[in-house]
């Protein structure tokens, strides 16, 4: 059966590839506004001095980065694209993927950026932030009448090291899950470019889990979990990581992380799977509304 | 605390006068090196024209365009961003940068571990602490890319840069077995009871 649709969005593609270029560099540049306050918020709290100066450079750096229009972090990262489709909305699915590719590629080549993206097995970087499955690209859907939204996320290395999976047991139960979360952000100490954003991911099956990591990470700080018993645990841990004394870079403080991120999703009775995921203290994220006149661009 | 500017390169005596906790501000000449370059130093036995000999080297994979050569940019590479990346993955590789090629200092984030504290006090070098994600004002302290080695490695490759003021950064693992990364390991093992016990985790 056809239905002829007369009032949809049509995307068009040029448009797409444009918008992942500008994502791609805007996101590596500019800092949410969300970030700097939660830079604000660690130096009020901050007694030890070092970590006082580190938290003043990393501010120091914000301002630099965007006076003379430069890279915040000089790890540009795996780029990772969500994006959501509205209501009303016509497209080619392999098109767009097409797009986001080549906007990726043109940032890497036009600006021009670090590839930092190699073949797993041979190390061979071909020098367009792309390879093999990159960039990420995620779509969703929801009720947004005729837009589709671009998220883009150049995730750094430093912090997705710290990337644990652990398919814990029922008779575990949720301490085990703090327990899990507690000892690994102690074990990645300064590795991860701490202040952090710690993900994690509670249930789901093993890829889900991890995944649900990566979403709390990468979620705008300030965010909460839509579960309530996921706020719950991401507040409590919350409190609980910036008690252990790691603080900013590792070399002490209070200042460890921005927040601990949590997202859920329903599990087996015989499971209890946990995950964690960093995202460095260059929290960087840029997302794009595309509707039939606009583009809105935003964090 | 003192704060040591040191015109690179430097001799065993100047290293082993920085104590964790000092401060320091390079001059002149620092080395960029990172994982793949030193895999295929010392697993794969290639060499490098550079002498690295009393010299620094930042972990770092940098941002670069090509320009014309000129005085500025005497390799036709222009710095656009560079920073430094997460030591760790680069431990094994601490003694044979001292001992084969004569480095005397090791920046990077996140700190070293035991073998490198090891190397640091038998040999004479420093772990100093740049702070991570801070490229875009780091790049403001390197004048120039003078030269590259290895360059088949890019952005891996062997870079050298020209810096004026480069710091101040922080010694963060001496040449004594001082390391500021143990002491705040310690702090959070002990601390790490009584954040369990805040979230209610029976023990």
């Amino acid at each position: 059966m056809t239905t002829v649709l007369t009032d949809q969005f049509e995307l068009d593609y040029r448009t797409i590839e444009e918008t992942a270029k500008e994502l791609y560099i805007r996101a590596l540049k500019i800092l949410p506004p969300q970030v700097k306050r939660g830079f604000e918020r660690l130096q009020r709290d901050e007694t030890d001095g070092t970590a006082k100066t580190i938290l003043g450079t990393m501010v120091e750096n914000i301002a630099v980065a965007e006076r003379t229009r430069n890279l915040l972090c000089q790890d540009t990262g795996i780029p990772i694209y969500n994006v959501v489709v509205g209501r009303d909305v016509r497209l080619d699915g392999v098109a767009l993927k097409e797009a986001l590719r080549r906007g990726a590629e043109r940032a890497t080549r036009e600006h021009p950026l670090r590839s930092s993206v190699v073949h797993p097995i041979t190390r061979i970087n071909e020098q367009t932030s792309c390879g093999r499955g990159i960039p990420v690209i995620n779509v969703d859907f929801d009720n947004a009448p005729r837009q589709i939204r671009i998220e883009m996320i150049p995730k750094g290395s430093g912090s997705e090291n710290g990337s644990f999976l652990q398919m814990l047991i029922p008779a575990q139960g949720i301490d085990g899950i703090k327990t899990f979360v507690i000892d690994k952000v102690i074990e990645l100490g300064g590795r991860v470019c701490p202040p952090t954003i710690v993900g994690v991911g509670v249930g789901g099956t093993s890829d889900v889990c991890m995944h649900l990591a990566k979403v709390a990470a990468t979620r705008p700080l300030g965010s909460a979990c839509e579960d309530p018993e996921g706020e719950k645990l991401e507040k409590m841990l919350s409190i609980a990581v910036n008690s252990l004394g790691i603080g900013p870079q590792g070399l002490g403080g209070r200042g460890t992380s921005f927040a601990v991120h949590v997202e859920t999703a329903a599990t087996h009775i015989t499971m209890n799977p946990v995950a964690v995921n960093i995202q460095c203290h260059s929290a960087r994220r840029a997302s794009a509304v595309i509707s039939a006149d606009d583009i809105e661009y935003g964090f | 605390m003192a704060h040591h500017v040191l015109p690179m390169p430097i001799d065993e005596r100047q290293v082993r006068e920085l104590r964790a906790g000092d401060t320091v501000t390079l001059e002149r000449t620092l080395f960029g090196i990172r994982d793949a370059t030193q895999i295929h130093m010392f697993d794969r036995g290639r060499t490098t024209r550079f002498d690295l000999k009393g010299h620094a080297v930042i972990h770092t994979a940098p941002n670069v365009r090509s320009v014309p050569k000129d005085e500025a940019n005497p390799v036709g590479i222009a710095p656009v961003c560079i920073g430094t990346t997460t030591s760790q993955r680069m431990e094994r590789f601490t003694r044979p940068l001292m001992e084969r090629e004569g480095v005397r200092v090791i920046i990077g984030k996140g700190g070293l571990g035991d073998q490198s504290r090891q190397a640091f006090q038998d040999i004479g070098g420093a772990y100093l602490a740049i702070v991570g994600g801070a490229a875009a004002l780091e790049t403001t302290w390197i004048e120039a890319i003078e030269d590259v080695d290895l360059d088949d490695l890019n952005p891996e490759s062997l870079w050298r840069f020209r810096i004026r003021g480069f710091g101040p950064i922080l010694v963060a693992m001496d040449a004594h077995g001082g390391s500021l990364y143990d002491k705040v390991g310690e702090t959070a093992a002990a601390n790490r009871a009584a954040a369990l016990a805040g979230l209610g985790v029976a023990q």
